[in-house]
């Protein structure tokens, strides 16, 4: 309610009034304005989209997925591959097939005092993973995937993987760290590292960062400041210093941007769709407005045990019996494309000829009929048995995005018969507790986010399904079980032969579509709000955060 | 007087453990504890992670032991780590504290400033066309919402006049308090504006009563002038009902104010308890609770011992009953 009218007011009082010019002056310098600010600045401690997307311009990972959603080398040389001899298959000491893979890091690299970047800061930084009680919130990279490491020389190495996976070049979250400045506080004290490390202690030190910028200033909750690395080995960036402000206020966020303050919002972690599909309409000529949609999955989940839903039938007549199309063109400008499987379009492994659920309310009651629910009294269906066709959807209370969405679901499914109940939740309660604990009566909206050819064995294996036995592990908070399924899971991490592996994404889509374990909804788009004289910014549309190329951003000529 | 504060102390003493008790088990029922909330991105954890990561952090054992521990350790003035921002508690706090009472001690001097003369003055005219405006200025504070009114005043003086900056503590690298100043000037403009109403009509309707009492007659009776009538001798007996409103808001001076922070992008106590809260960060939210508790409690304490300098009747001593 008070960002509804915080987003009115913005909108009546801008409407006709005369804006600032964005910055135009500092081209030396660029402010960004984000809605959250990074909490901590290690960067394997606690994964959150803000300090990612501040990291990614002070440091590189090995690897990363790049703009066109191809797995890229940043800080290696080469990626490794079969074909090249720079990855191999191997047996294990307990039988089992392994694969090592070799990287080399850039000779250029150095840490931003100098010290160059060698295997001695990988193989610490493993020791450090890899340590029980480090922290790492991403332990099982480093405890449990990777088995050995050996250091060929200063810049060679070969991982030992305990599985011989396809995605074996990916090392995405081995955040490599300066064993010349945090090894002697982690050996101190391993249990106390996360909260003694240099990046919490000293967080301007250069030598822990080794990007095109290294990080100058830090005033916490407020603004942290970026300047150029002199030791950095690319391409030099056009600004001299980059100023990352958090205002966590969509609205002032946006009045920030309109009086000139900030240059631009970042679809990582900026303005919500709606907001800015207003912004475009007021001003979008002095701004470079732009959607990227990516691999953030708007879905409704299903809880299976519930009886209604356990039936496929009344699973495919709910989604009939929604026009997501409209919806899109309706609520987000068709900005935000609708969703027919979990793997998006844009994926290299997206296997279109699976079946799609267009609108169609006749179909819909039809399902529902053959399902039993035929007997409308009061606009809703009922069974044999006199028992109402009753659903609950819950969503994040306070977001107003998906609130809206909601309604709209539940007016479309009232048409059909469906009586749906809204029941939110504050989003830590809805994901720490409810969903978690799989303690949701029917259908919960969310957003899953993954990253390129994510296996989605988390959220469709039946061994993932979070139980009090295995501590509530895993997100499969449908109950989805499909031996099929689970065997294609299974697969996809090891038969990677492009043709078989091809014909497993396939088959997965497929079961999927025919399945429906949950429904799919859009793909969200990031929305970005760019000034007209910047150039270079290209949205990745995944968690790897468009900073990464940061360098070539610059302003016009 | 020294017996009175020893008791009050005893008595903060026993209200402050009794809240750190009572957050600790608050926070420890709120759903999804912090590995839960750790581990939530990260589906390839195991049951052994999770356990790992809960006795990393001592979430494995009992609330009281763990209650316990945090005390000892509280009592030397250890007030352990900060899980979100991995820095000492006060670390994180201080800053904060200072930032907040930056702006609320400004925001509350300056409404007071206003307010005491307005209420004043609208009382020596009640139901007069000064009063009614006053009275309307008053309304329209108090039934603005403050994130409304925080976003006009942005429009206004940031967007389209361009006078002052629209968020922030201050310029990046601006470390001079006149280079901060301009920053302050809204969110103290937004804080003011919505309390002023408040405190005008605490001030009117009790200097209404005071301008009503015998004494008062009897001064103007004495030929004592108008204005040390109203100031020296209403105004005095006024300011006690006034004192215990400060001092009930004298806890939120440290306390923050999450509205205004959030949409200034001030970084104060509010938001700081509220995401803390928020991301189950258990010492900075015990913690910076406790030293609003303290504070609240110190308010009072100091509201106490003015009535003794407002009232000569109030007295610390017993009355030997």
């Amino acid at each position: 309610m008070r960002t509804g009218l915080a987003a009115f007011t913005l909108a009546a009082a801008l409407a006709a009034a005369p804006i600032a010019t964005p910055a135009l002056a500092a081209k030396d310098e660029l402010v960004i304005g984000m809605t959250q600010f990074p909490s901590n600045w290690h960067p394997s401690m606690e994964a959150m989209m803000a300090k990612s997307y501040v990291l990614s311009m002070a440091r590189r990972p090995f690897t990363a997925y790049d703009p066109d959603w191809r797995l890229t080398c940043l800080l290696c040389t080469e990626l490794p591959a079969l074909d090249k001899g720079t990855a191999e298959y191997e047996t294990r000491a307990d039988g089992k097939k392994g694969i090592k893979v070799t990287y080399t890091i850039n000779p250029k690299a150095t840490w931003g005092d100098g010290t160059p970047v060698t295997t001695e800061d990988v193989l610490f930084t493993w020791t450090v993973g890899k340590h029980p009680q480090s922290g790492y919130s991403n332990f099982d990279l480093f405890a449990r995937d990777i088995v050995a490491i050996d250091a060929k020389d200063e810049r060679t190495f070969t991982i030992h993987r305990d599985k011989a996976v396809c995605s074996y070049a990916e090392i995405n979250d081995f955040e490599i760290l300066p064993a010349h400045l945090e090894r002697a506080v982690f050996e101190a004290d391993p249990a106390t590292y996360r909260n003694r490390s240099k990046y919490e202690t000293d967080t301007t030190n250069p030598g822990l960062w080794f990007g095109p910028y290294r990080i100058a200033q830090v005033e916490p909750g407020s603004h942290v400041v970026l300047e150029s690395n002199p030791t950095w080995w690319g391409a030099k960036p056009a600004f001299k210093r980059v100023i990352v402000k958090s205002i966590e206020n969509t609205a002032a966020l946006e009045a920030n941007l309109l009086a000139g303050q900030v240059d631009m919002v970042p679809g990582e972690t900026g303005l919500p769709l709606d907001q800015v599909l207003a912004f475009e309409k007021r001003h979008g000529s002095r701004y470079n407005v732009f959607y990227k949609p990516g691999l953030f999955f708007e879905h409704v989940e299903l809880n299976l045990d519930n009886p209604a839903l356990a039936d496929l039938r009344v699973r495919r007549a709910l989604l009939h019996a929604i026009d997501r199309e409209a919806i899109s063109k309706q609520l987000y400008d068709g900005r935000q494309p609708v969703a027919h499987n979990e793997i998006s379009p844009l994926d290299r492994v997206h296997a279109p000829g699976y079946p799609t659920y267009a609108f169609d309310p006749a179909l819909a009651g039809k399902l529902l009929d053959e399902a039993g629910w035929s007997e409308r009294r009061a606009g809703v269906r009922h069974n044999a048995k006199g028992e109402r066709l009753s659903l609950e959807i819950m969503t994040t209370a306070g977001n107003r995005s998906r609130e809206v969405l909601q309604q709209v679901l539940q007016a479309q499914w009232r048409q059909a018969g469906v009586e749906v109940r809204i029941v939110n939740e504050p989003a830590r309660v809805l994901f720490g507790d409810t969903l978690e604990k799989r303690r949701f009566k029917s259908m919960a909206l969310f957003a899953w986010i993954s990253a390129p050819e994510n296996i989605p064995r988390t959220i469709l294996h039946s061994s993932m399904i979070p139980t009090e036995g295995n501590n509530w592990a895993g997100q499969n908070y449908t109950g989805y079980r499909n031996p099929e399924m689970d065997k294609v899971l299974e697969d996809l991490e090891h038969v990677c032969e492009p043709d078989a592996n091809r014909a497993l994404w396939a088959k997965l889509q497929t079961l999927y579509a025919q399945d429906l374990p949950n429904l799919p909804l859009f793909f969200r788009a990031d929305p970005f709000i760019l000034p007209s004289w910047l150039e270079g910014v290209v949205p990745t549309g995944h968690l790897d955060s468009s900073t990464l190329w940061i360098e070539t951003w610059k302003a016009k000529e | 007087m020294t017996r009175f504060l020893a008791s009050r102390l005893l008595q903060a003493l026993v209200v402050l453990l009794l809240m750190s008790f009572v957050i600790t088990v608050l926070m420890t029922l709120m759903p999804g504890d912090p590995v839960d909330m750790m581990l939530a991105g990260n589906p390839r954890a195991t049951p052994a992670d999770a356990a790992r990561l809960k006795a990393l952090y001592g979430l494995d054992k009992p609330l009281l032991e763990r209650y316990g521990h945090w005390l000892q350790a509280a009592l030397t003035g250890d007030f352990g780590f900060s899980r979100l921002y991995a820095q000492p508690v006060l670390t994180i706090l201080l800053p904060r504290l200072g930032n907040t009472l930056l702006l609320l001690g400004a925001a509350m001097a300056l409404t007071l400033s206003v307010a005491l003369p307005l209420g004043v003055y609208a009382a020596r005219r009640p139901y007069g066309w000064a009063d009614n405006a006053i009275n309307l200025f008053c309304f329209a504070g108090i039934s603005v919402p403050a994130f409304w009114l925080a976003l006009l005043l942005i429009l206004l003086f940031a967007v389209e006049l361009q006078w002052l900056p629209a968020s922030g503590l201050g310029p990046v690298g601006g470390e001079s308090w006149w280079e901060r100043l301009p920053y302050l000037v809204l969110p103290v403009a937004s804080l003011t504006l919505a309390s002023i109403g408040g405190y005008t009509r605490y001030v009117r309707a009790a200097m209404m009563g005071e301008l009503r009492q015998d004494y008062v007659r009897t001064a103007r009776a004495k030929g004592l002038e108008e204005g040390r009538v109203v100031w020296r001798h209403a105004l005095r007996n006024a300011t006690i009902p006034i004192v215990t409103i400060v001092a009930l808001e004298f806890g939120a001076l440290f306390s923050g104010a999450l509205v205004t922070e959030t949409m200034f992008a001030w970084p104060g106590m509010g938001k700081l308890i509220y995401d803390s809260i928020m991301g189950n960060d258990l010492n900075v939210a015990l913690v910076a609770l406790l030293f609003a508790t303290l504070t609240t409690l110190a308010g009072n304490l100091l509201a106490d011992a003015a009535y003794a300098g407002l009232d000569p009747r109030i007295s610390f001593k017993g009355d030997g009953a």
